[in-house]
C-alpha cells in the first residue's frame, strides 16, 4: 500500500456470546476519501466501528492509525488518539448555546474562569470552515436538526486528527439538508480528511464516496471503487444473492373497491397542516409525498388523533369525528406506525410478544385481560407471517434489527385486524432485503383489502407500492397523480413547483 | 447436572435472587450472633418471638412499597407517603367514638385515596415532576394531620380498632394478614389484568405506548391513588399498633424505607420492568436489618451508621457493572 493510508485494521475479529460479530476484516480508510461501510442490519458495520471507537475490544486483529499501532480502550482514548465519530442521534445539550456544545469538556480558560469571547470566536471560525454562519449564542435547540448534526460534526472535525466517522447522519435530514451535508464533507476530504460514511440510502452513496467496503454476516465482501461498482452489484454483495432493477415494479393490480374507508374533509391544524381533502378506498394504497415538514406526518398524527385538528371532518366507515385520540382511532380501526421507531413505535425493555399485543390490549380495554396463551399463539402466528427472525417471542424487542423490529410494530397493528394502516417511513433505516419483504407485504395486505395510507421520503418506493399518490408542499396539498403519470420526475416537478390548482396534475385511476 | 447448572443460572439472572440473597444473610448473621433470635414461643395462643415482630413491624412498610412499586414502575416516586399515613391515622382516630368503627375506617380510606389523586393530578394532568408534586403533600400533610389532631397525640382504647394493628389471627399478627392481601390484590391486577403491560410500557416508553393506545396519563392517576390507598392503610396498621395518632413523628421517614425496599427489590428507578415479590423481600431486609440492629446493642446514635454500610453493599451486589468488576478481579485472582 502507498504511504496515502490513514487508518488500517487487520484481521479484526469479534465474538459476542453465541455470535459471531467479525471474523478477520480488513478495512483501509486513506487520506482525502470518503469511504462507504455497507451491509445489511447485521452485517457487522456497527460492531466494526464500535471495535474502532473502543467501545467493544476486539478479539483478534491490529489497527493501526499513522502506521501506529493504537489499541483504544474507551471511546474517550479513540477521540484523544484523533478518531471522531457522529452518531445518528444526537449526542449533543439541546439547552446548551451552540459554542458551549462545541466546546463543551475543554472550554478555554482565562484566570480560572471560563474565556466566553474566546470560545464564542473560536466556535464562530470553526463553523465558517464548514459554510455555516450561525449566531453561537443560541441554544442549539433553536436550530433545524440538520444544523445541529452540523455542529456535531464541527465539534468532531475539531477533535479529530484526520479520521472521521459519520455513522447514518442523513436518517433524519431531507434532501437540500442532505446537500449541505455533503458540501461539508466534500470540503473536509478536500482537505485531507478520511471520513467514513455509514449509510442505508444508495443514492447517497453513489453521490459522495469514492470507495465501498461492503461486509455481510460478520464477513468481508470486499473493497471497490465506487465508480466501477454498479449498484446492482453492491446489492447483490450485500444481500449475497442476485438482484435485478426489475424485481422492483409498479404495482400492477389494482385491487380496490369503490367503498370508502377513511375520507377527511379540509381537515385543518394550525400551523402544521393547511385544510387537506382525501379519501382512501378499501383495498387501495394511497401516497402521501412531499417534502420533510410538507405536513405529510402531521396529516397523519391529525388521523390517529396524536394532534388535534382545528376544522374540518374526518370519516371512517360511515361514522364522521370531529376529534379523535389514538386509543379511539384503534377501536375504529385504524393502525399507525409512525415515523421514528424507537421514540415512538417500539417499547424497549419489553418482549416482543408484549409489543405485539400491546395495541390489541390497549384496544380491548384494561381488564379484558388477554390470557398468556392467547398471546403466544397470536405473537407465533405472527412471527411466522412476517417472517421475524428471533430465538424467542419473549427476547426484549430492543435486541432485534431495525427491520425485524419494524416487522413487530407492523404485527402489532395487524393483531388489532385494522381496516386503515396508516406508514410512515415504514422501511427507513432498513437493510435491503427487510426493505423488498415489507414493500411485499404492503401489497399483499392490501390484497386483502386493508386500505393503506404511506409516507416515504423515498419516492420509487411510492410508486412501487402506490395507487395513487397526493402531494404536499408547505403543508398544503398541491396535487395528486396516479397510474403511468406516477414518476419520479412528475413527483419532483409537482413538489418543486407545487402551488398551482388542485386539479392541475390530477389523473383519475386509469 | 448441566440442566442443574442451567437452571442455577438462570436464577442467577433473576432479579428476585439478591434481594433473598440479602435476607437469608442477615438471617443467617442472626443465627450465629443473636442467641435465641430464631425462637418462637406460644403465649396465649399466639406466637411471640424476634421473627414474627419482624413480621409484624415490616407490615407497614410492605403496603406502602406495594403501592410505591407501582408508581416507581412508571419513572415516577412518592415522598408524601409518609405524611399520608399520618392523615390517615389522624383521621381515623379521632372520627373513633364519634362514628362507627368501619365508618372511621372507611373515612380513612377515603382521605388516603383523594391524597392520591391530589398527586396523580398535579402529576400526570399539570405535568409537575414527581418529586415536586409530592413534596407539597409530604410538607403540608404533616400540617393538615395537626389540624385534624389540633395539635395533640390522640389516643384510643378502642379495642376493635386496636386488632387491626395489634391483634392475632390463626396466632399470626393480624397486620401480616392486611400486607398479604394487598399484596395478591395488585399481584391480581398485575398478572390478570393489563395494567402490569400498561404499566411497564408507559414506564419504559410513553411515547410508544400513547401511540399504541394506551392512555398513560389514566395509568399514572391510577398507580398515585393506588399508592395513596396503600399509605392509607399503612396509616391504620400504625397509629392502631400504638393506639394513638402522632402527627409529627407517625411514619416519619417510611417513604425513604419503602423506596429502599422497592429498589433492593429489583425494580429499576428508571421505571418499567417492575417486581411486587422483590419488594416485599426488600421489605422484610430493611425490618430483619432495623430489628437486628437494635437487637445487637448497637448504640442509637450508630445506629444509621450500620445501617447505611449494609445498604450501600446490597446496592452494590444489584449494580451489574459492579459485579462484572467484581467477577473479572476473581478471575485474575484465580488465573494468577
Amino acid at each position: 500500500m502507498n504511504g496515502n493510508v490513514l487508518l488500517k485494521m487487520d484481521d479484526v475479529s469479534k465474538t459476542f456470546p453465541g455470535v459471531k460479530a467479525l471474523s478477520g476484516v480488513n478495512f483501509t480508510l486513506r487520506k482525502g476519501e470518503v469511504h462507504a461501510l455497507m451491509g445489511e442490519n447485521g452485517a457487522g458495520k456497527s460492531t466494526l466501528i464500535k471495535v474502532l471507537t473502543g467501545v467493544h475490544a476486539m478479539d483478534k486483529g491490529v489497527v493501526k492509525l499513522n502506521g501506529r499501532l493504537i489499541t483504544a480502550k474507551s471511546p474517550q482514548e479513540a477521540q484523544m488518539l484523533g478518531i471522531s465519530t457522529v452518531y445518528q442521534e444526537i449526542n449533543l445539550c439541546p439547552n446548551l448555546s451552540v459554542a458551549e456544545n462545541l466546546y463543551i469538556g475543554r472550554v478555554p480558560k482565562r484566570r480560572g474562569s471560563i474565556d466566553w469571547k474566546r470560545m464564542n470566536e473560536d466556535s464562530e471560525r470553526l463553523l465558517k470552515r464548514l459554510n455555516l454562519n450561525l449566531d453561537v449564542k443560541q441554544p442549539l435547540s433553536d436550530f433545524s436538526v440538520a444544523i445541529q448534526q452540523m455542529v456535531a460534526i464541527a465539534r468532531a472535525v475539531d477533535m479529530s486528527s484526520g479520521v472521521l466517522i459519520l455513522d447514518e447522519p442523513t436518517s433524519s435530514l431531507d434532501n437540500q439538508e442532505v446537500q449541505q451535508l455533503f458540501d461539508v464533507m466534500r470540503k473536509l476530504r478536500d482537505e485531507g480528511m478520511g471520513i467514513v460514511f455509514v449509510t442505508h440510502f444508495l443514492d447517497q452513496v453513489y453521490d459522495i464516496t469514492d470507495r465501498i467496503t461492503i461486509l455481510r454476516n460478520g464477513a468481508l465482501v470486499g473493497e471497490y471503487e465506487t465508480s466501477k461498482l454498479s449498484k446492482s452489484s453492491l446489492v447483490s454483495n450485500m444481500i449475497g444473492r442476485e438482484w435485478r432493477e426489475e424485481d422492483e415494479h409498479r404495482k400492477k393490480e389494482q385491487s380496490y373497491t369503490s367503498e370508502v374507508t377513511m375520507s377527511t374533509q379540509a381537515l385543518t391544524r394550525a400551523g402544521s397542516v393547511k385544510p387537506v381533502s382525501l379519501s382512501v378506498k378499501k383495498g387501495e394504497v394511497v401516497g402521501l409525498a412531499g417534502l420533510l415538514g410538507s405536513g405529510r406526518s402531521e396529516f397523519a398524527n391529525l388521523i390517529f388523533g396524536i394532534d388535534q385538528s382545528d376544522s374540518g371532518i374526518l370519516t371512517l366507515g360511515s361514522e364522521t369525528f370531529q376529534s379523535m385520540n389514538p386509543k379511539k382511532a384503534i377501536r375504529k380501526g385504524v393502525g399507525f406506525c409512525p415515523e421514528d421507531r424507537k421514540v415512538a413505535g417500539i417499547v424497549g425493555e419489553l418482549t416482543i410478544r408484549e409489543n405485539i399485543v400491546l395495541a390489541l390490549q390497549a384496544k380491548k380495554g384494561i381488564f379484558n385481560y388477554i390470557p398468556l396463551k392467547k398471546q403466544q399463539e397470536i405473537a407465533r402466528k405472527f412471527i411466522e407471517l412476517l417472517r421475524i427472525k428471533t430465538p424467542s417471542m419473549e427476547q426484549r424487542i430492543d435486541n432485534l434489527s431495525g427491520g425485524n423490529q419494524q416487522k413487530v410494530i407492523l404485527a402489532r397493528w395487524l393483531a388489532t385486524e385494522p381496516s386503515l394502516l396508516i406508514l410512515d417511513e415504514p422501511t427507513r433505516g432498513i437493510d435491503v432485503g427487510s426493505k423488498g419483504e415489507i414493500r411485499k407485504l404492503i401489497l399483499d395486505l392490501a390484497k386483502s383489502g386493508l386500505s393503506i395510507l404511506i409516507i416515504s421520503s423515498e419516492l420509487q418506493e411510492m410508486i412501487e407500492c402506490a395507487d395513487r399518490i397526493v402531494v404536499l408542499r408547505d403543508r398544503m396539498q398541491v396535487g395528486e397523480i396516479s397510474g403511468d403519470h406516477m414518476t419520479e420526475t412528475n413527483i419532483m416537478k409537482m413538489i418543486a413547483e407545487g402551488g398551482g390548482s388542485h386539479e392541475q396534475y390530477s389523473q383519475t385511476g386509469s | 447436572m448441566s440442566s442443574i447448572r442451567k437452571r442455577a443460572a438462570s436464577i442467577m439472572h433473576t432479579k428476585i435472587i439478591w434481594p433473598i440473597t440479602a435476607l437469608a444473610a442477615i438471617l443467617l448473621f442472626n443465627l450465629f450472633f443473636v442467641p435465641g433470635f430464631f425462637n418462637i414461643e406460644i403465649k396465649n395462643g399466639h406466637l411471640f418471638g424476634s421473627l414474627i415482630d419482624i413480621l409484624n413491624r415490616a407490615a407497614p412498610i410492605m403496603v406502602i412499597a406495594i403501592g410505591m412499586t407501582l408508581v416507581i414502575a412508571k419513572e415516577g416516586i412518592d415522598i408524601s407517603v409518609g405524611s399520608v399515613l399520618a392523615i390517615a391515622g389522624a383521621v381515623a382516630i379521632s372520627l373513633l367514638g364519634v362514628v362507627p368503627l368501619w365508618l372511621a375506617i372507611v373515612a380513612a380510606l377515603i382521605v388516603g385515596v383523594l391524597c392520591g389523586l391530589w398527586n396523580g393530578l398535579l402529576i400526570a394532568y399539570l405535568g409537575i415532576q414527581p418529586m415536586v408534586g409530592t413534596l407539597i403533600l409530604m410538607t403540608v400533610g404533616r400540617g393538615i394531620a395537626q389540624l385534624i389532631t389540633e395539635g395533640k397525640v390522640l389516643t384510643t382504647d378502642d379495642k376493635a380498632f386496636g386488632f387491626i394493628g395489634k391483634g392475632f389471627f390463626l396466632g399470626l399478627p393480624f397486620s401480616i394478614f392486611i400486607a398479604a392481601f394487598v399484596f395478591l390484590f395488585v399481584l391480581y391486577l398485575k398478572k390478570r389484568t393489563a395494567l402490569g403491560l400498561f404499566l411497564e410500557a408507559t414506564g419504559t416508553n410513553k411515547i410508544s405506548s400513547e401511540y399504541a393506545g394506551v392512555e398513560p396519563r389514566k395509568i399514572y392517576l391510577f398507580v398515585y391513588i393506588v399508592c395513596g390507598l396503600c399509605a392509607a392503610i399503612a396509616g391504620l396498621l400504625v397509629s392502631s399498633n400504638i393506639s394513638s395518632a402522632d402527627a409529627n413523628n407517625a411514619g416519619l421517614w417510611i417513604e425513604l424505607d419503602a423506596i429502599l425496599a422497592v429498589v433492593i427489590g429489583g425494580t429499576s428507578m428508571r421505571g418499567g420492568r417492575f417486581f411486587l415479590a422483590g419488594t416485599v423481600i426488600g421489605a422484610l431486609f430493611i425490618q430483619s436489618l432495623t430489628t437486628t440492629i437494635y437487637s445487637m446493642g448497637v448504640p442509637p446514635e450508630r445506629i444509621m451508621v450500620v445501617k447505611a454500610i449494609v445498604v450501600i453493599v446490597v446496592s452494590l451486589m444489584q449494580s451489574d457493572r459492579f459485579r462484572r468488576v467484581f467477577q473479572q478481579k476473581n478471575k485474575q485472582a484465580v488465573a494468577g
